[in-house]
């Protein structure tokens, strides 16, 4: 138990944490406004690999890890817009259609990467970092905590700004309609398939955005199926935290420990087979289901096309 | 009881599609319609996977060939038939939820965790038993571990309603990780550098029909098929599972159990895919390495739709699906593609299936094929509805 107290392995954990919760954090977000909106997106995996794999193309050839972010956003929209168009204006089934963008995401990305790269995968450099003043000098934590890339920072306000969103403007109110009730948001004159629509492609954009820091920031590179189920983990964090996006950043940072714990062992004394650590952040997720059965709270018109005059 | 069935079936038959009254047309333009519809969208993602081979700079025409020459041609028919036994088994446990409005999505683990106890076990009980006893006990032990790996995400569902989608993904991966651990672990056979499990003697495998390289896992798959389309569709049982796919509530209030429906389901769903992991390992591969995953169940989804459900029409999908990936493997090799291609391939077809259907339901109900909201979506893509309303 001693090793686990050791400055290396708490700033290796921590450190770890965070690079492997910021994919999770964004995709997380994004889902928790198209879930609010009434529209389950099981596709992020796909988007989170379009965007993955655009981000680190852009950022590989550009030279530059911004424009990289911005690819790795254009993929994850080019593949909400496939999911806006029929699942939201066409009313097609939600998991029906996101089973197949998440099977062409792994597809094609696998195939391009061999089609480009011909079986090598070039690296990137490290990313710059911004460290806090002052707070990045506290011992132990400060300096794995505190300098990050701009993104992370970013990204934490942007958190903010869907809580603020979400809880203070209309566009909030009108998301949340859209997916409680959205005859009644059909009544009082907004179009339903709208809202949705802009939710969808913000969740592909957040989606996007998650999958170019996994490849840009977290692996310096692009494997095909680097994801491994990240897509559906952060479906779940959404689930559990009810939508509420603060929660959203804690859960993703718990799951983000989960997820780098198996690096940061190697640092200790401690040997404990891989495999059990890979299935770590699943079997949490199941305790937490088992747990909190009840306390996840999905919309009552989640997965419902919305039909104006149907039933 | 009669009764209440004929009533229940006179839901589900109006339930589907709702608003959709249609004038019944003929037999025989039912048929064709039904035909047209299933094999249209495979058709268009074959053209449309072509198209992105041209982008590749492949030779489409050349690929499909090349598809053909080694998923049908010179024997490779009997790797297409050895490949449909595990798939047509996954297929029917597949069939069995979604006919009851469920999704068990959770087919890797549960098919990867039956595949490891079988290579785990099999060698040792194949070697001391009778073989027909061992293949019992082996494809027993199978099933009740696929079924077993589904019974949590069964029971939060039945009791909680708690999302299957996710707890069926989140055991499927614990599984998978689980059956790894039996591979590196206890089942690993130390004579060999890769982990992997001891290898089953060949004499002891499945026979093959008498001329071929066919085992008789193909025979039991087909026959499974028709016992499970006995069962869905001639018995109360099969109905249950219907009433409550088409409506829950209905289910509910016609006084089914809709709690041991949903457990009973998902028993047999893990079920079926445990035994295709077994028909699969004692067929045609031995033994199981670790970090193996065929991924059958993300490829067999599409085909399931396609045949409706229906126990019967998913033969001939997956004979073109097996066709399709044993030759695929092959031309993409030729092609320099990694495999993974054959994804967007089932992928399109998934897309273009959801598409049709939606053109063919706007045809019967003699509307345009544009809903209002697509129609509106075209003419002002990104206008502020609010101020326009």
């Amino acid at each position: 138990v001693n090793g686990l107290l050791t400055q290396s392995f708490l700033t290796a954990l921590v450190a770890g944490g965070i690079v492997a919760a910021v994919p999770l954090m964004f995709t997380a977000l994004g889902e928790s406004v198209s879930e609010r909106a009434g529209v389950l997106n099981i596709g992020l995996e796909g988007m989170m690999l379009l965007g993955a794999y655009l981000g680190f193309l852009g950022a590989y050839e550009l030279h530059s890890e911004w424009l990289g972010f911005l690819a790795g956003v254009a993929g994850g929209l080019s593949g909400a817009i496939v999911m806006a168009l029929l699942s939201v204006s066409m009313g097609l089934d939600q998991i029906v259609v996101g089973i197949a963008i998440t099977l062409a995401g792994e597809g094609i990305t696998s195939v391009l990467q061999q089609a480009q790269f011909k079986g090598k995968f070039p690296g990137l450099g490290n990313p710059a970092t911004v460290a806090i003043p002052g707070l990045s000098r506290i011992p132990v934590l400060g300096h794995s905590l505190f300098d990050q890339p701009l993104l992370v920072y970013l990204g934490i306000g942007l958190l903010a700004l869907v809580a603020w969103v979400f809880r203070t403007t209309s566009w909030g109110l009108n998301l949340r309609a859209a997916g409680e009730k959205p005859e009644a948001l059909d009544a009082a004159g907004i179009s339903v398939l709208a809202v949705r629509t802009y939710a969808v492609l913000t969740t592909g954009a957040l989606a996007g955005l998650g999958g170019a820091y996994l490849a840009i920031v977290g692996a310096n590179t692009f494997t095909p199926f680097m994801t491994q189920g990240q897509g559906f983990i952060a479906i779940v964090i959404a689930m559990l935290a009810r939508g509420k996006p603060l929660w959203v950043g804690v859960s993703s940072f718990v799951f983000g420990i989960c997820l780098s714990i198996g690096t940061a062992l190697q640092l200790t004394s401690i040997n404990i087979s891989s495999d059990v650590i890979s299935m770590l952040p699943y079997i949490a997720i199941m305790a937490a289901l088992i747990l909190f059965a009840r306390g996840s709270y999905l919309p009552p018109a989640l997965c419902l096309p919305y039909v104006r005059g149907g039933k | 009881v009669v009764a209440v069935a004929l009533e229940a079936e006179a839901t589900v038959d109006a339930s589907p599609e709702p608003g959709a009254r249609v004038a019944e047309p003929t037999r025989m333009a039912r048929w064709w319609r039904t035909i047209v519809r299933s094999l249209a969208p495979v058709i268009l993602a074959l053209v449309a996977g072509g198209l992105l081979l041209l982008a590749l700079g492949q030779n489409p025409v050349s690929f499909y060939v090349a598809v053909w020459q080694g998923g049908v041609e010179s024997g490779g028919w009997q790797n297409s038939a050895v490949l449909m036994a595990p798939l047509l088994l996954i297929a029917l446990g597949l069939i069995v939820v979604f006919r009851a409005g469920i999704w068990n999505l959770g087919y890797d683990g549960q098919y990867l965790l039956g595949a490891a106890l079988v290579a785990g076990f099999g060698p040792s009980i194949l070697a001391t038993w009778p073989t027909p006893l061992a293949y019992a006990v082996l494809f027993l032990v199978a099933g009740c571990a696929g079924a077993l790996w589904t019974l949590i995400p069964a029971v939060l569902k039945a009791w909680y309603e708690v999302n299957e989608i996710i707890t069926t993904l989140m055991m499927s991966f614990i599984g998978v990780g689980v059956a790894n651990i039996l591979v590196k672990g206890p089942f690993q056979d130390h004579s060999v550098n890769i982990p992997q499990t001891r290898t089953i003697p060949f004499s002891k495998l499945l026979p093959n029909l008498s001329g071929t390289r066919v085992h008789v896992g193909v025979l039991l798959a087909l026959g499974a098929v028709v016992v499970v389309h006995y069962m869905l569709t001639r018995t109360s049982y099969g109905l249950r599972l219907q009433v409550l796919g088409a409506n829950p509530r209905t289910a509910r209030h016609v006084g089914i159990n809709v709690r041991r429906v949903i457990v009973s389901s998902f028993l047999w769903s893990g079920f079926l895919i445990g035994v295709a992991a077994a028909v699969d390992v004692l067929g045609l591969w031995a033994y199981v390495r670790a970090n193996w995953n065929p991924g059958y169940g993300d490829t067999v989804i599409p085909f399931v739709f396609l045949a409706r459900l229906n126990p019967l029409a998913v033969v001939p999908f997956i004979a073109f699906y097996a066709v399709l990936s044993t030759g695929g493997d092959l031309a993409a090799q030729q092609a320099n593609l990694p495999t993974d291609f054959l994804l967007v391939l089932v992928a399109l077809i998934l897309l273009f299936m959801t598409v049709i259907e939606y053109l063919g339901r706007r045809r019967d109900l003699g509307q345009s094929y544009l809903t209002p909201g697509l129609k509106e979506a075209l003419r002002r893509p990104l206008v502020r509805r609010r101020s326009a309303q």
